[in-house]
């Protein structure tokens, strides 16, 4: 599947769900200051790669997908934890992109901030791309071999059947 | 007082702007990129430039690495208590933070940079 922009999902969402979110990332980016301030930014630059915000976004993922089986009558559990399952995959891959984040940073940050950031930024977003769409790739190519294995399989009786019959 | 309101604020922003592109995109796996994007870093980061220097924010830099090789681990580890495990969302993201902490902590006095 492409990625792609789909504006129907914001009908899921309500606006409370918007203003946790504000007041979680803001929080989170608050506390990170507390911390370097106080324990010395070794600790603090920890703190921001905390998954704070993914504990809500997964939250909230499940729940609109179980609210959406629901209303079709189902019973949804099983879809919303494969969504945010599906939503904590992406986050290890984004997570490599993180990584290259923080590396392209501490290397540039000493010569250029402002190019820092831009560096970081496009680090950020080539490995996350570039992870996500090995992922795809090598799943799609276990789905294919996992098909191409049950149909052997299914072939396999037939051909024995039609050999006993030949004898 | 003001600094942890203009980072409170920027952090906010930031974080919601990340979240709403992450609703936006489809598939869901693909969306997920954007649950671990660097928006309190980008916030924390910029203001830590301003007011510390490239130093001090280098340092940060170089400490995020441990965090974000701890939230790979955590990622992992809440999709296989979701899909394994038939945790609760809930449930397995925040007791996971625990892992978080003790690999993000654990890795930074493996490296040095915690003493």
């Amino acid at each position: 599947m492409t990625p792609s922009l789909s504006f129907a999902s914001l009908k899921d969402s309500r606006w409370h769900e918007y203003v946790m979110r504000f007041v979680l990332g803001g929080l989170v980016t608050a506390l990170t200051g507390v911390i370097s301030n106080h324990l010395g930014p070794a600790i603090g630059g920890l703190f921001l790669a905390l998954p704070a915000i993914f504990c809500a976004s997964a939250t909230l993922i499940e729940k609109h997908e179980i609210r959406r089986k629901r209303e079709a009558g189902l019973d949804g559990r099983r879809r919303g934890r494969q969504a945010a399952a599906l939503d904590a995959a992406g986050a290890a891959l984004g997570s490599l992109g993180m990584l290259a984040f923080a590396v392209c940073f501490a290397i540039v940050v000493q010569k250029h901030a402002a190019l820092a950031f831009a560096a970081a930024f496009i680090a950020w977003a080539a490995v996350s791309l570039m992870a996500w769409w090995a992922w795809r790739r090598m799943r799609a190519g276990q789905r294919q071999s996992r098909v191409s294995q049950r149909r052997a399989k299914a072939r396999a009786p037939h051909r024995a059947q039609a050999v006993r019959s030949d004898r | 007082m003001t600094e942890y309101l203009v980072r409170f604020l920027i952090g906010g922003v930031a974080v919601s702007a990340f979240a709403l592109l992450g609703d936006l995109l489809r598939p869901t796996s693909f969306a997920g990129l954007f649950g671990a994007a660097p928006s309190v870093a980008l916030a924390s980061l910029g203001l830590a430039v301003i007011n510390h220097g490239a130093p001090n924010t280098a340092t940060q830099a170089l400490a995020m690495i441990a965090g974000a090789v701890a939230l790979f681990c955590y990622s992992i580890l809440v999709c296989r208590l979701l899909i394994r495990g038939r945790w609760s969302a809930l449930s397995a993201t925040l007791t996971c933070l625990l892992v978080w902490l003790a690999v993000a902590v654990g890795l930074s006095f493996a490296t040095g940079q915690l003493t």
